[in-house]
C-alpha cells in the first residue's frame, strides 16, 4: 500500500486547487471490517468552485461522500467546513452547517408531492415551534406560506414544472431535478451531487450542466460532483480528483487529469 | 373486493358533491345532539367509553400512523394518565397536609365530602379539579413518552415492537407493586395493589359545586368526552399539516434521506412519542373518573392491541379512518362479542374470554384483504401498493438500508 502511494506521488504531480478554501478534508479513511474503502484522502473544495470526484466503479466515491455528510463516521481523518470541524457530526448537523446532497439511488419522499419534498428540505431553515404549529400563530402562518412560495421558486429554477405531482410519479429526469431542488432548499454553501446525470439523456445532462454553472455564479454555491459522464465532468469542473481503490491517484485541472497515465490506467487497465 | 372498490368510488363521488366543511358541520352537529337521540341509557355509556377510545386511537395514530413507529405498549400511557387522576383526585394520600388534604377547585360533592363542615373542604387526600388534572396528566405522560421512547430510538420493526410491548407490561406492574413507595422511594401507598384506587372524584366545573353528571344523566359526561375528542382532532390536524408533520412523514418514508435534509431524527421521533403519549394520558384521566376506579387489571397487553387494531382497521395515518376504526371496534367489543357469546354457548366456551383472539383474527383478515385500512390515508395506500409492486426490489432496499444504517442518531 505504502509502496503504491510512493509510486503515485512520484508519477503524478498533484496540483491542489487554488482559491479560498470552503471545505478541507485531511487524511480521511473509512474501513469496513478488513476492507479499506477510503484510504487517507486529502481534499480541498474552494469557494464558488465546481470540483469533480471521478474514478472507476467501487473506487470509494460514494463512501467518501457519506463520510463527509455524516452518514458514515470516518475511521480516521478530519473534515473542516467553513471554519468549523464537522468530522463525524450527525447528518442533520452537517446539513445545518451548509452541506446538502443528493443520492446516487434516488431517495425522494415518494408519496409526497414535489413541493412537499422541497418543503422538507427547508426544514432546518424554518423556525416554527410545536405550540406555534398547534395554535397556528401568525408567524407560523406566514412562514408556511413563504416556505411554499420559496419551494415553488426553487422548483421552477431547476426546471421542474409538475410541482403538485407525487414524487413517485415523476419521470426519472425530473426525480433527479427534484433531488437537487430539495437539496437547494436548505440553502447550502456546498452541494454534493452523486451521479446526477445517471439515466438522463444528453439534452437533460446539458441542462444540468448549465444549472450547475448558474448555481455557482448566481448563488455562490460550491459543487462537489461525482459523475461518470466524462463530457459533463470535463466541461463543468474547475478541478478533478480521481479515486481508485479508495485512494486519491490524481488531481488537477481537467486537462491535467485527462493526460495523467495513472488515470488512464485506472480506467482502461494496465497495458503491461 | 369489488364491493369495497365500489364503496370507495361511491365515497369519492359523495365527497365530491358535498364540500368538506358541510360534511364536518353535519357530523359535529350530529355528535353533539347524539345523546338526545339515544337517551341516557347504556348505549350512551358505551358511546362515552368509545369517545375515550377514539382519543387514544388518535394519539397512537401519531406514533404509528404519522411517524411510522410501531408501539405495542400504548396501554402504559393509559395507565399513567389514570393513575394521575387516581393520585390527584381521590383519598389515596390521606396524610397530605396534616390529614386535611389539598383542594383545588374541586367541589364538596365531587370529592364525596360527607358533610359540609362550616363550608370548608377538608376531606383527606389531594383533590384537584378534573379539568386541571387533564393537563397535568398530559404533561406527565408526555414526559414518560419521551423517557420510554428514548431507549427505543435505535430500534426498528420487530425489535421496536418487543421493547414497547415490554414497557406496556412493566408500567402496570410498577404501579401494582407501589403499595409502599414508588420506585422504592418513600413508603406511601401509591396504588392499593390489585385493589386499585376507588372512588375517584367526579367531574365538576371549576366554578360550580354541582356534579356535572350522574348515573341518571350521563349526557354531560358524553359532552366532556366529545369536547376532548374535538380538541384531539384539532391538535392532530394542525400537527399533520405542519413542519413537524412533514418531518414525521419524511422519517417514516426514508430515515437516511430525512436526516440528510437536516431533520433531527431523535427530536422528531421523541415529539411523536410525547404527543402520542399525552393523548393516552388525556383519555386515561377521563376513563379513570368515568369508571370511578383505577385498577391495574384495566391495563392489560390486550388493551394495547385493541387500540392498535382500531388504528390499523381504520386506516393508519388517516384521522377520519382511525375514528371510524375506533368506533367500530369499540362497539363491536361492547355489543358484537356478547352476541357471539349466545351463539357459542352450546359449544361450551365464552367468546368474550378470547375477544383479543378475535381482534387478532380481524387484523389478519384486514391485512389480507385491505392492508391500508377502511379509510386509508392516500399516502399509506400508495406506500403499500408500491411495496406490493416492487416487492423484489424492496428486499434490495432493505439490504442497502442496513448497510447505509450506520446513520447515527
Amino acid at each position: 500500500m505504502s509502496d503504491q502511494q510512493q509510486s503515485g506521488g512520484a508519477a503524478v504531480a498533484s496540483s491542489p486547487p487554488v482559491g479560498e478554501t470552503l471545505m478541507e478534508v485531511t487524511g480521511v479513511s473509512k474501513v469496513f471490517g478488513g476492507l479499506v474503502a477510503v484510504n487517507d484522502v486529502n481534499f480541498i473544495v474552494p469557494r464558488k468552485a465546481i470540483v469533480s470526484l471521478i474514478g472507476p466503479n467501487g473506487a470509494g466515491k460514494t463512501t467518501f461522500f457519506n463520510c463527509l455528510t455524516g452518514l458514515y463516521r470516518p475511521t480516521t481523518g478530519r473534515v473542516n467546513f467553513d471554519g468549523t470541524d464537522i468530522t463525524a457530526k450527525r447528518p442533520d448537523i452537517v446539513t445545518q452547517a451548509g452541506i446538502a446532497r443528493t443520492f446516487q439511488n434516488i431517495k425522494l419522499f415518494r408519496t409526497m408531492t414535489a413541493t412537499e419534498n422541497v418543503e422538507v428540505g427547508m426544514h432546518p431553515r424554518l423556525r416554527s415551534r410545536v405550540t406555534g404549529m398547534i395554535l397556528r400563530t401568525p408567524f407560523v402562518r406566514r412562514e408556511e406560506k413563504a416556505a411554499r412560495e420559496r419551494a415553488r421558486e426553487i422548483l421552477s429554477s431547476v426546471g421542474l414544472k409538475r410541482m403538485d405531482e407525487l414524487a413517485m410519479n415523476l419521470p426519472y429526469g425530473d426525480q433527479r431535478r427534484l433531488e437537487i431542488a430539495r437539496a437547494l432548499a436548505s440553502e447550502p454553501k456546498l452541494l454534493l451531487l452523486d451521479e446526477p446525470t445517471a439515466g438522463m439523456n444528453p439534452q437533460e445532462s446539458e441542462e444540468l450542466r448549465t444549472l450547475m454553472e448558474r448555481l455557482r455564479t448566481e448563488q455562490d454555491i460550491s459543487i462537489l460532483l461525482i459523475e461518470h459522464d466524462m463530457k459533463v465532468v470535463m466541461n463543468v469542473s474547475d478541478h478533478i480528483t480521481v479515486l481508485d481503490h479508495g485512494e486519491k491517484i490524481a488531481e488537477g485541472s481537467p486537462q491535467e487529469v485527462r493526460q495523467n497515465p495513472r488515470v488512464i490506467e485506472a480506467y482502461l487497465g494496465s497495458q503491461a | 373486493m369489488r364491493f369495497l372498490a365500489s364503496l370507495r368510488s361511491g365515497r369519492d363521488t359523495v365527497t365530491g358533491m358535498i364540500p368538506g366543511w358541510v360534511l364536518a358541520v353535519v357530523l359535529i352537529v350530529f355528535a353533539v345532539i347524539f345523546p338526545y337521540l339515544v337517551g341516557s341509557g347504556s348505549f350512551l355509556d358505551a358511546s362515552t367509553q368509545t369517545l375515550a377510545y377514539v382519543i387514544m386511537a388518535l394519539g397512537l395514530n401519531i406514533v404509528v400512523g404519522f411517524a411510522g413507529l410501531l408501539d405495542l405498549g400504548y396501554v402504559a400511557f393509559y395507565a399513567i394518565g389514570a393513575f394521575v387522576i387516581g393520585w390527584f383526585g381521590s383519598q389515596q394520600f390521606p396524610d397530605v397536609n396534616g390529614g386535611k388534604g389539598i383542594h383545588i377547585l374541586a367541589s364538596d360533592r365531587a370529592t364525596f365530602q360527607p358533610k359540609l363542615s362550616g363550608g370548608r373542604l377538608d376531606i383527606a387526600g389531594i383533590h384537584i379539579n378534573f379539568f386541571i388534572v387533564l393537563f397535568i396528566a398530559m404533561a406527565i405522560t408526555a414526559l414518560w413518552g419521551v423517557l420510554l421512547g428514548a431507549p427505543t430510538l435505535r430500534l426498528r420493526g420487530d425489535y421496536l415492537a418487543i421493547v414497547t410491548l415490554a414497557f406496556g407490561e412493566i408500567v402496570p406492574r410498577v404501579f401494582e407493586n407501589s403499595t409502599s413507595g414508588l420506585f422504592g422511594i418513600g413508603s406511601t401507598d401509591f396504588s392499593h395493589g390489585r385493589q386499585g384506587i376507588t372512588p375517584i372524584d367526579k367531574i365538576n366545573l371549576p366554578w360550580s359545586h354541582d356534579l356535572l353528571y350522574s348515573d341518571a344523566n350521563l349526557k354531560p359526561a358524553y359532552w366532556v368526552a366529545l369536547g376532548m375528542v374535538f380538541f384531539t382532532i384539532f391538535v392532530n390536524r394542525r400537527l399533520r399539516d405542519s413542519r413537524l408533520g412533514r418531518a414525521w412523514i419524511a422519517v417514516r418514508e426514508d430515515e437516511v434521506a430525512a436526516a440528510s435534509m437536516g431533520i433531527n431524527l431523535v427530536r422528531t421521533k421523541l415529539w411523536a412519542y410525547a404527543i402520542g403519549a399525552a393523548f393516552g394520558g388525556f383519555a386515561g384521566v377521563f376513563l379513570g373518573t368515568y369508571n370511578n376506579t383505577v385498577n391495574v387489571d384495566q391495563f392489560e397487553f390486550g388493551f394495547s392491541v385493541f387500540i392498535l387494531a382500531m388504528v390499523i382497521v381504520g386506516g393508519m395515518g388517516n384521522i377520519w379512518g382511525v375514528i371510524v376504526g375506533a368506533v367500530a371496534l369499540s362497539m363491536m367489543n361492547r355489543y358484537g362479542l356478547p352476541q357471539l357469546n349466545s351463539l357459542s354457548e352450546p359449544l361450551g366456551f365464552d367468546v368474550t374470554s378470547i375477544s383479543f383472539g378475535i381482534f387478532g383474527f380481524f387484523l389478519l383478515i384486514m391485512m389480507v384483504l385491505r392492508p391500508e385500512g377502511l379509510i386509508p390515508s392516500g399516502r399509506r395506500r400508495l406506500e403499500l401498493r408500491e411495496a406490493e409492486i416492487e416487492g423484489s426490489e424492496d428486499t434490495g432496499a432493505v439490504g442497502d438500508m442496513s448497510q447505509m444504517y450506520e446513520v447515527r442518531q
